[in-house]
């Protein structure tokens, strides 16, 4: 493998990581927001349960996306940052409102109810902002003149709009699933229930938007439709897993009869549905990152800085790993962090 | 304004909001660690209640310090492309491994603030050790780059201008990184000292008689005093040394912060005053004589390059000046102000301070964050023209984009506004939680892990 598709593909892992870890961050404060109407909803409660000590692990790993970015196609930077300055700042702002809102709502009683609406819905919008990276990437939206961002163009296109439902619907479904298993792992069906029928509303949702788009693509992306086309049975594969993963919330459960489903189950072949329907997409949008004007191997740095960075991503990484499973173990497992009343 | 003033200041603004908070960042751990450290020391319990306080301002800091810092991030790459094209052939490294601080950082003030209660004593002392490590190696890391801009090397140009022969490690300890590095951290820990001792003074002044809550807050006073005290020391003694670097390796930007035009032997550090570029002489300051060469090459007969041995075009701007010098005139008063108080207890004993002495203190938290203000808009503005020194300039960084201006205004309203907002929630958080009732539920030890949250 060349040093620009091995760039690309970690590119693209990180893409997916936080492609899901931000779907279920935003989406938790969404429902946590929701939930939190009724004094004693257990729904909500666990939603910000999960939040409060994971918002900044996951933010991290949006600024990983970033800085790695720079760092392996560094020439890419001045059109990207051209086409994205309008959709990234707004990302950015809202961004800001979000985080911050959502920390003071911890911190003041009065304006709790204020405070938490605000971060709940701004943190709605920002997955399906930055979602519409996609098809701003994949052409047809920059003035080819000054290479900037022609809005009105996009938000006159009909793919703009499935991009955005799709962003935002996966959002909501990713995190209904992982906190439906979340409920679970903290033996609360009261949550468990809520979640489940959010997940089961929202996945199909999620498939029906993601089929229509292709079509929607039109002619400026039609170079993009012919791959995905071409590369149909992955998407296909996925959708498989996808009904098999729903299928899992009417799995038995060993020894609880009034228990219905196994979210753990559903939850993981979901992230494998994504896992290829993203991979596919991934592969139908090679060997552009921008079309018609960046491929990957023009744009990828130097080989003295990328062997550097593999090595201290190797290395950081195998540091962390100690911190990451304790983590884990006192937020993800611990019942009495997942139990508390 | 045109569309490259509007990128510096937009840019320069949110650089300038997010140091607020992220040099807090750096301070507090610290200061927490210290309390945790004199508890297990002392046995005192005020101590793992100042952690427990001090803990929660910063997490309250951390909710603005994080999402502003991924703005500065963002910002870098949407309003500077041509130099982070530089970035990421040459000094991405310190950005990459800077990663790992946050994740360091994030993960154990988690586990930290909202495990504290499923803790054993040494995992608990381990895990705010490692939010102090994570914060000041973000801290460390990000002057890497910034000090790469000051003096860049680790890269050969070829004929037709593209880089070539990058080595990371060399540009990543570049000449001016560890005088930069330390004095940033060292800067960073005298400010969370000095911020804590403002408010303790200030509270120490609202109480009528010397009960249990003033003797808190006396203690947190000592506490953050000495630390203030080791590390201003620390930082002058340093931005001696982050001087002479400046002599050697940018002494254009070492004449612009000293408004020295004429080059001299036995030249005169001056503060305050005016620089006059027309006339070309500094207006009202105060000069001590031969001190400059002395403190660029640590003899009386250092030759000081002047202004006037440099092209006008490449001077910096001339309020460097004036930044210069307010960063070492607080750093100085500070100094003094610290060793002052220590030297009073020492020499009169018990535990009074005078009510004009605790006054004099609740300014130095916001005087030492203007001082972090003042010294990296002058690293940053005592650069111009260039963005990379005397490689890339300023005007070649930024991005062709137009339309800037409604941005910097929609960024500088959300900073004013979180500014203000910040400053309330913290004060309705501490006012419903006021010390005496937290002293008096101090043998409770049942409320601490839900308190924290
Ligand atoms: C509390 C804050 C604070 C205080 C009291 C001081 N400094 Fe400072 N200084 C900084 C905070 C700072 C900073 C914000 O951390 C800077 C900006 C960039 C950097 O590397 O550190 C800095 C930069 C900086 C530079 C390097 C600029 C460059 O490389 O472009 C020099 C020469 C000094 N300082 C010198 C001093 C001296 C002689 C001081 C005497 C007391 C002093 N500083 C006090
Ligand atoms: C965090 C504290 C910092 C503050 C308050 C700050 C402030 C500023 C200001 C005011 C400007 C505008 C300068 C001018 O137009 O005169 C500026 C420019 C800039 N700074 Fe800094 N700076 C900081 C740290 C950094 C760091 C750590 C880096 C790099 C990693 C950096 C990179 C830049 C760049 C790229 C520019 C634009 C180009 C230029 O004017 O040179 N800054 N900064
Ligand atoms: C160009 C300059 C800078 C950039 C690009 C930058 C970037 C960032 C980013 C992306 C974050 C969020 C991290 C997260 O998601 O957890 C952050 C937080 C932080 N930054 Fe900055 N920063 C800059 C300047 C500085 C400086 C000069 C300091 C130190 C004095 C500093 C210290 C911190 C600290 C302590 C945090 C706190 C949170 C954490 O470590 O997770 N930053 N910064």
């Amino acid at each position: 493998m060349n040093d620009a598709l091995l760039a690309a593909s970690i590119i693209w892992l990180f893409v997916f990581m936080y492609a899901i870890l931000g779907s279920v961050d935003f989406g938790a404060g969404f429902w946590g927001m929701v939930y939190s109407q009724k004094e004693d909803d257990r729904a909500g409660a666990l939603a910000n349960r999960f939040l409060s000590p994971t918002w900044e692990v996951t933010n991290v790993f949006l600024v990983m996306l970033v800085v790695s970015i720079v760092a392996f196609f560094p020439a890419a930077l001045s059109q990207l940052s051209l086409a994205l300055l309008v959709p990234g700042s707004l990302v950015l702002l809202l961004l800001l409102i979000r985080s911050t809102f959502m920390v003071y709502a911890y911190s003041a009683q009065r304006f709790q109810r204020a405070l938490s609406v605000v971060s709940g819905v701004t943190g709605l919008l920002i997955p399906a902002l930055l979602v519409l990276v996609l098809p701003i990437i994949a052409g047809g939206f920059i003035d080819s003149r000054t290479g900037q961002l022609l809005s009105d163009k996009l938000f006159m296109s009909p793919v703009t709009y499935a991009y955005l439902a799709f962003g935002l619907i996966s959002e909501l479904f990713l995190s209904a699933a992982f906190l439906a298993d979340y409920s679970r792992e903290a033996d609360d069906e009261e949550a468990y229930v809520v979640f489940r029928r959010f997940a089961l509303i929202f996945g199909p949702l999620t498939l029906f938007i993601g089929t229509i788009a292709v079509p929607l693509m039109g002619e400026q992306a039609s170079w993009l439709r012919i791959n995905i086309e071409g590369n149909r049975w992955w998407f296909f594969a996925s959708a498989v897993i996808f009904f098999i993963g729903y299928s899992a919330y009417w799995w038995p459960t060993k020894g609880h009869h009034h228990r219905r489903g196994v979210p753990r189950a559903a939850f993981t072949l979901f992230i494998l549905q994504f896992f290829l329907a993203s991979l596919a997409y991934g592969v139908s949008h090679l060997p552009y990152l921008m079309y018609p004007v960046l491929t990957i191997k023009e744009s990828v740095t130097n080989h003295n800085t990328f062997i550097t960075l593999l090595i201290s991503y190797g290395v950081g990484m195998a540091i962390l790993v100690p911190g990451f499973y304790l983590f884990w173990r006192l937020f993800l497992k611990d019942k009495r962090y997942l139990h508390q009343e | 304004m045109d569309e490259l003033m509007t990128a510096r200041a937009l840019f320069g603004s949110s650089l300038g909001f997010h140091i607020l908070f992220a040099t807090l960042g750096v301070g507090l751990p610290l200061m927490i660690f210290m309390a945790e450290l004199l508890f297990q020391v002392t046995k005192d319990k005020d101590y793992t209640l100042m952690a427990k306080r001090w803990t929660k301002a910063q997490a309250i800091l951390l909710g603005v310090a994080i999402p502003s810092g991924t703005i500065v991030a963002v910002q870098l790459s949407l309003l500077w492309p041509h130099f982070m094209e530089w970035v990421g052939q040459i000094i991405a490294l310190p950005f990459q491994v800077e990663l790992f601080a946050f994740f360091l950082e994030a993960l154990f003030m988690s586990i930290y603030v909202y495990a504290a209660d499923r803790l054993s004593p040494t995992l608990r002392i381990l895990s705010v050790f490692f939010v102090a490590l994570g914060g000041s190696l973000s801290g460390a890391l990000i002057t890497s780059a910034n000090a790469w801009m000051n003096t860049p090397t680790g890269f050969d140009l070829a004929k037709d201008g593209s880089i070539i022969h990058v080595r990371p490690w060399e540009a990543f300890f570049n000449p001016s990184f560890p005088a930069a590095a330390i004095h940033v951290l060292f800067s960073a820990y005298m400010t969370g000292a000095f911020v804590i001792a403002s408010i303790a003074a200030l509270r120490m002044l609202k109480r009528k008689k010397k009960d249990a809550p003033y003797h808190y807050h006396r203690k947190a006073l000592m506490l953050s005093l000495a630390i203030g005290l080791i590390m201003s020391l620390g930082t002058a003694m340093d931005g001696h040394w982050a001087g002479q670097v400046l002599h050697e390796k940018q002494p254009e930007k070492l004449a612009a912060a000293e408004g020295l035009f004429e080059t001299q032997s036995y030249a005169p550090l001056a503060l305050g005053g005016v620089t006059d570029t027309q006339e070309q002489r500094l207006k009202g300051a105060v000069e001590i004589p031969w001190m400059l060469s002395f403190l660029a090459g640590n003899r009386f007969d250092t030759v000081v390059q002047g202004l006037n041995d440099f092209p006008r075009d490449t001077w910096p701007p001339s309020y460097t000046h004036t930044l210069f010098s307010l960063m070492i005139g607080i750093g100085t008063l500070l100094m003094i102000l610290a060793g002052f108080v220590w030297l009073y207890r020492w020499r009169k004993g018990g535990d009074h301070l005078p009510r004009w002495l605790l006054r004099l203190l609740t300014v130095g938290g916001p005087l030492s964050l203007l001082a972090i203000e003042f010294g990296w808009v002058f690293t940053c503005s005592g650069r111009q023209p260039w963005t990379v020194y005397q490689y890339q300039r300023t005007s070649e960084a930024v991005t062709a984009a137009t339309g800037l201006m409604t941005w910097f205004v929609l960024f500088i309203s959300i900073y004013v506004l979180l500014l203000i907002s910040t400053i309330w929630i913290m004060r309705s958080y501490f006012r419903k939680r006021p010390i005496e009732q937290e002293l008096g539920f101090l043998g409770l030890e049942g409320r601490k892990g839900e308190e924290l949250h």
